[in-house]
């Protein structure tokens, strides 16, 4: 979603400093976890919905519920997850360093963190895009008719670079007014210094959501770009890639196969008709040993956190303040990208 | 007498009582005059000056006092307030807790924060006040170790462990010292501490805590301290730390052994050099590089001795203005009374020059508070951290300035009462009776 030219920098120099090191303990790492008795988990410091410390200082969200189902994965305890909350700047340098085993921290796959960055996307867990938001009062209807308008947006970010490339490809100018962070972008906004705020289209939402009058202010139809988000791990471990990778998995299977936190322990005490659901769950096979987890990590992860849809719901969905619809994070079956290679 | 003087006409014999000056000419309204009235364009900017602050109190004191204390959240409050423009310190009523202590602090564990605060001050007072009974003294020297104990929890041992290290230092550099020269019994004080530190410490305290521990406390860990606690430690450990080592690194600086002097002009200007972001940085995250992947180094320790070198080098630098500004004769007068370089520094020169010092070590150390909110960016929640968090949740998402506010309040009266001291301390120093 975010990415600054100082942050390449910075990681860049990380893993140069790093050189030939790339983590002799990146080849064990669930072993570490294991032995640390906890999974470092890497959020972000404070997105509404999707990552947050409550009023007791216990960590919520969509984000923090991937960080639970690996712990709950792995211990069986949902709990035993470590925060380190990160800006933008560090997260992948925080990654790199070891100073976190996974990051849950609605970053955006693109193909240079992925490879130049030596980093691994384990999924996606949001499918998102950059969306504009708008007063009403402009009376506009389509991001095509902004020709001419000032426009909030954080600087050193790729939304940025999204929308120049918007704008260009429609021939059509702008004023950018830059802004350093998402709260001045909406502070800016609400006091009319621009006319249009763009960021991705969750955050919009959410931001619109939190406003006086919502009403006064309209989500223009237009998505501009892809921003897939998803949990990371280091390259090289592929082992510990898999167990992250095979968690979302299994939360996203247990929706497609309609088992949720209420059901499974019953399904999995008296075993059901559907052989993958019984994978799923470690009634048969040995998909858990494999991992080098226990058998029955699947359904910790679903009683303990819940399935992908669940999960949703709880933190972002239509009955939440964030008020998401699922969209193209609908399951494929329902018209959405989210999909999960088959538990065999 | 009159007769003496028969050739003067008039003689007053009673004085005139003192009459008040006339109007105008005395209090408010002369100062008044004098002060925002005297000409044309004193009486302009008077006036542009009156309409600028009424018409930001006019605008800000309504929002301030008659904002809403007792709401749960942001729309509760936009309903009750129901249109009307003020704030919504329902916020700060709600959330207090997690600026102050920190958002994962456990709230059972409050009190041990309270006392810290409490005993802070009482340890710091002997060393503000000369007043004060000096045996308060051994409070502060020991309160190090007893912060440590309260607000990481854990067992009495540990930090007693640490401090026995030093008397066992004591005791081995005089035992030393009947054998060898002073320089080289107290490498032989260091070597023995470490030795306590590292092998035989831990050794006992690993024991004791199994079969005796000694008021064992609940155990925090460093990523669950935040808020205005996480800004008091690493900024009392800073200015703490950073004073003592920068006096030795000043007087390095000045030192005629060539090694010393370049060690220091070395640190110095590194640590100058560095913007303290990168520093931050470096503790947080490069560091890992270079550790065994098994090593556990706390991050609050970590960014505590970045912060103490990057302030430390700042005060030496002040502290040789300090030097720089007295008088050769004060040197050499020093050693015409036949002081050696130790006691010329602490009778003569050190007491001069650190009071000629005192605005800029203030700064520092005001400055080193305020930077004290750059470990947000390396994961502390610091109290900036904590308003970034509670924004983020559903009920109070689209609140700014209230956190801000509140947050900046408790900056300023803490950098304030800082500024308000080195005046009067300044004042209580002043030789110069002019």
């Amino acid at each position: 979603m975010k990415k600054t030219v100082f942050l390449s920098a910075l990681a860049a120099a990380g893993l140069v400093a790093s050189g030939a090191m790339a983590q002799d303990s990146g080849s064990s790492t669930l072993a570490a976890v294991k032995e640390h008795g906890a999974l470092k988990c890497g959020v972000n410091p404070g997105t509404p919905g999707f990552a947050a410390p409550d009023a007791n200082g216990v960590w919520k969200g969509f984000d923090v519920d991937l960080c639970r189902a690996v712990a709950a994965a792995i211990f069986g305890d949902p709990e035993k997850v470590e925060y380190t909350p990160l800006t933008s700047a560090v997260r992948f340098t925080a990654l790199s360093s070891g100073e976190v085993d996974m990051l849950a921290r609605n970053t955006t796959w693109t193909f240079s963190r992925d490879v130049d960055l030596k980093l691994e996307f384990t999924g996606v867990n949001y499918y998102d895009g950059q969306g504009f938001m708008v007063p009403k009062d402009l009376g506009v209807s389509s991001a095509k008719e902004l020709s001419g308008a000032t426009v909030c947006i954080e600087t050193g970010t790729t939304t940025e670079l999204n929308l120049a490339d918007f704008f260009r490809v429609n021939g059509l100018d702008y004023e950018p007014v830059p802004v350093e962070s998402f709260t001045e972008a909406q502070n800016q906004f609400l006091a009319g210094a621009c006319d249009v705020y763009t960021t991705d289209a969750s955050a919009l939402a959410a931001s619109r959501a939190s406003f006086e009058t919502p009403n006064d202010y309209v989500v223009l139809p237009e998505i501009i770009s892809k921003e897939p988000l998803g949990p990371l791990v280091r390259h090289g471990d592929s082992e510990w890639g898999d167990v992250v990778r095979w968690t979302l998995n299994a939360m996203v299977s247990a929706e497609e196969l309609g088992v949720t936190s209420a059901n499974a322990a019953d399904m999995a005490a008296n075993g059901t008709e559907n052989p993958e659901i019984n994978r799923l769950l470690g009634g048969e096979g040995e998909l858990g040993a494999m991992l080098g987890l226990p058998n029955d990590f699947g359904l910790n992860i679903i009683t303990k956190v819940g399935n992908y849809g669940e999960s949703f719901e709880a933190n972002i969905g239509e009955s939440t303040p964030v008020g998401l619809a699922r969209g193209l994070n609908a399951l494929w079956t329902e018209g959405g990208l989210i999909y999960s290679p088959p538990f065999r | 007498m009159s007769n003496q003087n028969t050739t003067i006409a008039f003689v007053r014999d009673n004085m005139l009582d003192q009459q008040p000056a006339p109007r105008g000419q005395v209090g408010m309204s002369k100062w008044i005059r004098d002060n925002l009235f005297s000409n044309w364009l004193n009486t302009a900017l008077t006036l542009v000056s009156i309409v600028l602050i009424y018409s930001l109190l006019r605008g800000a004191l309504p929002w301030i006092f008659g904002g809403v204390w007792d709401a749960n959240s942001l729309q509760e409050c936009r309903e009750i307030l129901s249109g009307r423009h003020a704030a919504c310190w329902g916020v700060i009523n709600e959330r207090w807790q997690q600026i102050f202590y920190g958002t994962f602090f456990p709230s059972s564990e409050y009190w041990r924060t309270h006392i810290a605060f409490v005993l802070l001050i009482i340890a710091v007072l002997p060393v503000l006040f000369d007043a004060l009974p000096r045996k308060l003294l051994w409070l502060t020297a020991a309160y190090p170790f007893l912060m440590v104990w309260l607000i990481w929890g854990g067992s009495l041992w540990g930090p007693l462990s640490i401090a026995m290290g030093f008397v066992v230092a004591y005791f081995a550099t005089i035992g030393a010292g009947r054998y060898m020269g002073s320089g080289l019994s107290t490498l032989v004080g260091v070597a023995i501490a470490l030795l306590w530190w590292f092998l035989i410490g831990p050794a006992i305290v690993g024991v004791l805590n199994d079969t005796v521990p000694l008021f064992a406390l609940r155990e925090i860990q460093s990523r669950e301290l935040g808020g205005f606690v996480i800004s008091m430690i690493i900024g009392v450990s800073g200015i703490a730390l950073s004073l003592p080592i920068g006096i030795v690194l000043a007087l390095g600086r000045q030192s005629d052994l060539p090694l010393v002097k370049a060690m220091c002009i070395g640190f110095i200007e590194f640590f100058r050099g560095v913007p303290l972001i990168t520093l931050l940085f470096t503790a947080s995250l490069l560091l890992n590089y270079f550790l065994p992947p098994d090593v556990v180094f706390d991050l609050t320790l970590r960014v505590i001795v970045m912060v103490t070198l990057f302030s430390s080098a700042y005060m030496a630098e002040v502290i040789r203005g300090g030097l720089a500004a007295l008088p050769k004769g004060q040197y050499e007068a020093a050693d015409a009374l036949g002081l050696d370089y130790w006691q010329a520094q602490r009778l003569i020169i050190m007491p001069q020059a650190l009071k000629i010092s005192i605005p800029g070590i203030v700064n520092t150390f005001i400055g080193l508070f305020k930077d004290t909110t750059l470990v947000f960016f390396i994961g502390i929640f610091d109290m900036l951290a904590a308003a970034q968090a509670i924004r983020a949740n559903s009920a109070w998402n689209g609140i700014t300035w209230e956190l801000y506010i509140f947050i900046g309040l408790i900056f300023w009266v803490c950098c304030f009462s800082m500024s308000r001291y080195s005046q009067w301390l300044e004042r209580k120093l002043r030789t110069d009776h002019h």
